[in-house]
């Protein structure tokens, strides 16, 4: 409970204001070269809610314009694989998972739906508790739907290789990797971006290095943020303050947690356990090198083999959903016609409505710049 | 309506709430005010009837279930007994008699049933507030979760005074807290969650708020009064809002909140705005008048009271906060399954 004592000086609106104000007055400068707009991508659901709840976009000169980028993970499970979860559960076998992907629509329902219709689904808040249900029940037998980056990825890992799962419990692997997804929104050419902020939790993992290729390849700056507004913040200054300089750095302003290779034992249980192959990401299609799963010498691990999963087609895409757009930050919810009409919190249409990291999600629940505008 | 059945989040007082209220019940009644008082259209905290020439009869009726019934700070019965007393009182009148009905499962123990009465009773003994009757039914196991328990609370507003309205509320005027938020909201939501409300330092603020409007209205015009209840800050501002046709901006950082309850909301995820109080008072006066109203709480019982912000004529019908880093948010009505069963 002192956590927040400690993160108090994080929160100091003197602190805030001063950097907003160094901001704004780079940015003037900026502008005297000849830009006229800014874009910098973030690619965290995280730091989405920070922006929105704490209202920094409000807090920064107009020609600054911060966009979300692939940050959510729940948001990016194909249908397919969701389908697969829930005809899992039909069948009588009990899928756990986050209370996130619970609430998700596959092709034509979410497990909660299906929940309410039978099938067998429980709720866990992560993988140590689906051990000890599996554990506790061992005539029941369990499906765990393994979704995620590479945040949520090394501890299903690290059980898979120290073989530390009980035999009831089998695992439905739907992870998806950051740094491709950030390296296809490149070759997408659709932004003209100017700077990135890069996911403070996912490169506590993959390491600041992990996102060398932005200043290297692409010639902007790249900053690793934590999750406090001064944070975010802090990045954007830094960003603004590298193309000042005119020498694109890659900076990593979240040194508390984030070291340059990342974390060496979560890396070596994730290749241990997984390989690394082509994914398919929801409405967005197959991005090289994206997934993980689960190495054939796990295969009994793998409830996809264990389990013989037969499907009808899936369909990623609902007529009229624009999340696939609003993942890649080529649309901001706003421009969805169904944002806040057909789709809303109390009755969601697509993913990025469901999850509490979904764009759209935090925009409904917080608001954000937008209707301040109008 | 673009629901076929009821949710439960048609009870946790935000927007569902709200749209199943104007949409069906105030449709669905005919008759809905006496000449010259308030009634169900104004949607205000209670009914007012005036009686000769400018006295008002104040009425208010609620239901209260709450899960789990008795809770660190109180149980059912305090509840029950404060809400409608708080409900009549924001109204700016004197709470003198109560009805109640009193619904429990076949099975429940009496010993908790003596709890929650002596609690009842706590809290109108201290109020003056005379029981004057009242329904008991039990019914089969199974039926009912325990126990549900609905109070009407009858006062008065005396000669030469008006009932504060929400609608009250002018430009520039300033908003004021009578203590800490959220407390109710996160101790129920704590023990919903399986953690220790109490050793965490959480305790619901359950309490009759009679005192800080009487200390309120003896120092100022209150321009409107309201208890933060279900929906917490966010939903009552958005009414404050709405019904005066202003815009309400307040600040994060001058928000009166106990450092249990941020770490609880932290940890959880959840947005204290949305939370309940079930023993604070948020109030409308004049600008020039509200530093000497804060003092006068302070010295009276209140040590938290503090302004939080202010309304404005611009954007009308917002809520805005300007956040802890000096950015700026608009607060929406609470949606969703918050908390259920919080009251």
């Amino acid at each position: 409970m002192n956590a927040r004592k400690i993160l108090q000086p994080f929160y100091r609106k003197e602190y805030a204001k001063a950097i907003a104000k160094k901001i704004h007055k780079l940015a003037k400068e900026l502008k005297q070269t000849g830009l006229d707009e800014i874009k910098i991508m973030h690619v965290c659901g995280t730091h989405e809610h920070t922006i929105t709840y704490y209202g920094i976009r409000y807090q920064l000169p107009e020609m600054i314009n911060l966009i979300a980028g692939p940050g959510c993970p729940v948001c990016v499970v194909p249908a397919r694989e969701i389908d697969e979860a829930i005809k899992l559960s039909e069948d009588g076998i009990e899928i756990l998972t986050y209370g996130d992907m619970y609430k998700v629509p596959g092709t034509s329902k979410s497990l909660a739906k299906a929940k309410t219709e039978g099938a067998k689904v429980g709720i866990v808040y992560g993988f140590l508790d689906a051990i000890n249900i599996a554990l506790k029940n061992p005539n029941n037998k369990y499906v765990f739907f393994a979704v995620g980056f590479e945040t949520t990825a090394p501890t299903v890992a690290s059980h898979v290789v120290k073989g530390t799962i009980p035999e009831n419990l089998s695992l439905l692997v739907s992870y998806r990797i950051t740094v491709p997804i950030v390296k296809y929104v490149f070759a997408r050419k659709k932004h003209n971006l100017k700077g990135v902020i890069a996911p403070g939790h996912v490169s506590a993992i993959t390491g600041s290095l992990a996102w060398k290729f932005i200043e290297e390849k692409h010639g902007i700056p790249v900053v690793v943020a934590g999750f406090e507004p001064l944070d975010v913040l802090y990045a954007i200054y830094k960003i603004l303050e590298s193309l000042k300089k005119g020498t694109p750095q890659l900076i990593n302003e979240y040194s508390r947690v984030v070291k340059p290779e990342g974390n060496l034992i979560a890396k070596r249980y994730i290749a241990e356990a997984f390989d690394t192959v082509d994914g398919a990401w929801r409405g967005i299609g197959i991005i090289p090198k994206s997934a993980w799963i689960l190495k054939d010498k796990f295969r009994q691990l793998d409830a996809r083999k264990v389990y013989d999963i037969k499907i009808p087609k899936s369909v990623d895409t609902r007529p009229g959903c624009l999340c696939a757009e609003v993942v890649l930050g080529e649309a901001i919810p706003t421009d969805c016609p169904l944002f806040m009409t057909a789709c809303t919190p109390e009755n969601p249409y697509g993913p990025c409505m469901v999850s509490s990291e979904g764009t759209c999600s935090i925009w409904a629940r917080y608001g954000g710049r937008e209707p301040l505008k109008k | 309506m673009k629901y076929e059945k009821i949710f439960l989040a048609h009870g946790t007082g935000g927007r569902e709430t709200e749209e199943l209220i104007k949409n069906l019940i105030i449709p669905g009644f005919t008759i809905k005010n006496v000449p010259n008082g308030v009634g169900l259209t104004q949607l205000d905290d209670s009914g007012a009837i005036p009686v000769g020439d400018s006295e008002y009869i104040i009425t208010s009726i609620d239901s209260y279930t709450v899960d789990p019934i008795f809770f660190p700070g109180g149980n059912i019965g305090t509840l029950a007994a404060s809400g409608s007393i708080n409900d009549v009182a924001v109204m700016g009148a004197k709470p003198i008699a109560v009805m109640d009905s009193i619904v429990v499962e076949e099975g429940f123990p009496i010993q908790d049933l003596k709890r929650i009465i002596a609690s009842m009773n706590e809290v109108f003994e201290y109020e003056h507030v005379a029981v004057l009757g009242g329904d008991f039914k039990v019914m089969p196991k199974g039926k009912l979760d325990k126990i549900i328990i609905t109070t009407n609370v009858i006062g008065t507003i005396n000669k030469n005074r008006k009932p504060i309205l929400d609608s009250g509320i002018k430009p520039s005027d300033k908003i004021i807290i009578s203590g800490t938020i959220a407390e109710h909201g996160a101790t129920i939501l704590a023990l919903q969650s399986g953690i220790e409300a109490l050793s965490e330092g959480l305790m619901s603020d359950c309490q009759p708020i009679t005192k800080a409007m009487e200390v309120a209205m003896n120092t100022t015009t209150v321009h409107a009064a309201k208890d933060p209840t279900r929906g917490g800050l966010a939903q009552a501002l958005n009414e404050f809002a709405e019904k005066s046709n202003l815009m309400i901006k307040i600040y994060e950082e001058e928000i009166p909140i106990r450092e249990e309850v941020k770490a609880l909301v932290e940890m959880l995820g959840v947005d204290p705005l949305f939370l309940a109080s079930e023993g604070r008072v948020i109030l409308a006066v004049s600008e020039e008048d509200a530093e000497k109203t804060v003092k006068q709480l302070r010295k009276n019982g209140f040590p938290e009271a503090a302004i939080i912000g202010e309304a404005v004529a611009e954007k009308p019908g917002f809520v805005v906060i300007e956040t802890l880093s000096g950015g700026l948010r608009v607060i929406n009505r609470p949606f969703g399954e918050i908390v259920p069963r919080i009251c």
